[in-house]
């Protein structure tokens, strides 16, 4: 491919104390403004796999480099966080904030926009992913597991980040809600420029999606290609998990 | 199994929590003295650990102040020295009472809160999502929580002052017929400034020690729910150990 390496992981191993690693010697590559995602069995480190770029989690071997440059968790010039927006998988939405709040707060207390204009921009974001005015003011323990899945990812977009994490982005939501949240994630790809990684196991969603498809296995990439290469079944274990078929015969 | 190794073992592992408490501690300096500061943060934990807290240790000091003053009269009268009820009661509340009492009624209040707060942030990514969203969780959870903590401390302990001497005068006055006035000079008069003041220095200390164990405990909270449980407990055996041995260091200096 030609396209320009935006994210890349390098031989990244991570354990956790004793066990056995999570990720072993993990190689991946993220392409500048195409839309990567994901797949792969529960438990198989796709969600360590984000952390190590956004610096939370740190490799015990190899690295991940953002713009060619290391990823420096709790340095001031990390070349993640700085341009990295995060869905997490459980929303780790601020439960002492109301929603909007919770949407503007990279606004707030990273940009110091004003408190009128990050509100503006949160509705905005907030209407995006689908959300009524209404919840703005609500607090997060008051909202139901795909709305605060949704108000999640308005805030992982509200300050149009050039990259985009989503840990699951349509899990827990309607299939109509979730076709919304694909068209947005595409639209923000195309329109916006960015490079985005998801994870999901939503096949519906994964075609929607993607550009490339990833899939970790033991700690490492078991097959990466083109969402054409999983549909023509490039790779046995894959065409099987895209499919849901045990290997059991 | 050889006693020495457990021994051993025991005494490296206090070292080695000892060692990342003051890490903590350090971090939690250096977030104080360089910007952002989260001045909206801070007042809202002047208000929750300082204002919220005013029942609780008012309460508590006028118990101990009426308490006081009822042993220092047994105890005097043994002596003939019933008139140095108002004196001792004074001193021991200033120097002594005022800040333990009202910091350990604080530890357990506000550091097992603070704990339990921040360890639930932890298990829910809560403190993952302010690293992504560009924001130092040490500036915005844990200096507004130490600072409110140091400078609340002396407030709350002068509060406690002067309800607790209040405490001793009120037993003193209805029931061991003191006169009231007498009652207030001696006591007055028998304070100086340095004993007022130490016991504030007890209490801004105090208020760093309790702030810190449960910022330090919660933030490092592991396991869930159990994990946030845990957390506050150990916060708050942590902050009163540690408060009952700085006083006493704190009191050989002041001597
Ligand atoms: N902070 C942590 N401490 C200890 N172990 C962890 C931690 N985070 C993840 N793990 C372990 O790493 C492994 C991979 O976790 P991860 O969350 O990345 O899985 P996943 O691929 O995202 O799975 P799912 O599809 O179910 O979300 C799991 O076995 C988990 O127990
Ligand atoms: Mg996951």
């Amino acid at each position: 491919m030609t396209e320009r390496v935006k994210i890349a992981w390098k031989n990244v191993t991570v354990g956790f104390d004793g066990r056995k690693p999570v990720l072993n010697g993990l190689d991946l590559e993220a392409y500048e403004g195409r839309s990567l995602v994901v797949i792969g069995g529960s438990g198989t480190g796709k969600s360590v796999t984000l952390k190590t770029a956004l610096g939370l989690i740190r490799p015990q071997k190899g690295c991940v480099e953002i713009d060619g440059k290391p990823v420096r968790p709790g340095h001031e010039d990390d070349p993640g966080v700085a341009q990295i927006g995060m869905l997490f998988q459980s929303g780790a939405l601020f439960d002492s904030l109301p929603i909007w709040k919770n949407v503007a707060f990279r606004l707030l207390h990273a940009e110091h926009i004003s408190e009128d204009e990050a509100r503006t921009r949160a509705l905005e974001a907030l209407d995006q992913v689908d959300l009524d005015a209404h919840v703005a003011d609500q607090r997060p323990g008051s909202l139901s597991g795909g709305m605060l899945k949704r108000a999640a990812l308005a805030r992982a977009i509200v300050a149009r980040p050039k990259i985009l994490f989503f840990d699951e982005p349509t899990t827990g939501l309607d299939p109509v809600t979730a076709d919304v949240i694909n068209k947005l994630i595409v639209r923000q790809v195309k329109n916006l420029g960015a490079t985005a990684v998801s994870i999901t196991h939503d096949m519906v969603s994964m075609h929607h999606i993607a550009d490339d498809v990833a899939m970790v296995k033991d700690g490492q990439i078991l097959w990466r290609g083109s969402l054409d290469g999983v549909d023509s079944c490039a790779n046995d274990e894959v065409c099987r998990f895209v499919r849901g078929e045990s290997s059991e015969d | 199994m050889n006693p020495l190794r457990a021994i051993g073992a025991g005494l490296i592992a206090l070292l080695r929590s000892a060692g990342a408490v003051a890490l903590f501690a350090g971090q939690t300096l250096a977030a104080l003295v360089r910007p952002p500061y989260f001045a909206g943060q801070l007042a809202q934990q002047i208000f929750k650990i300082g204002f919220l807290s005013l029942p609780v240790v008012g309460l508590t000091a006028l118990f101990t102040g009426a308490a006081l003053a009822l042993n220092i009269y047994t105890g005097g009268s043994r002596f003939n020295a019933e008139s140095f009820v108002p004196n001792i009661v004074a001193m021991g509340i200033v120097r002594e009472l005022g800040p333990v009492i009202a910091s350990l009624m604080l530890a357990g209040r506000v550091s097992s809160g603070i704990a339990a707060e921040i360890g639930a942030m932890r298990a829910t990514e809560q403190i993952d999502a302010l690293h992504t969203l560009a924001t130092d969780p040490m500036r915005y959870l844990i200096a507004p929580r130490v600072l409110a903590g140091v400078l609340v401390l002396p407030v709350l302990v002068a509060t406690a002052d002067i309800i607790g001497i209040y405490g001793g005068f009120l037993v003193s006055v209805h029931t061991l017929d003191f006169n009231p006035t007498i009652y207030v000079r001696n006591t007055w008069d028998f304070l100086s400034d340095w004993d007022i003041i130490s016991g504030l220095i007890k209490a801004a200390v105090f208020g760093f020690i309790l702030t810190l164990m449960g910022c330090y405990h919660g933030f490092y909270a592991q396991g869930g729910a159990q994990g946030v449980g845990r957390a506050a407990t150990n916060a708050v055996v942590a902050a009163a150990v540690l408060i009952f041995a700085a006083n006493f260091l704190l009191t050989s200096l002041f001597v």
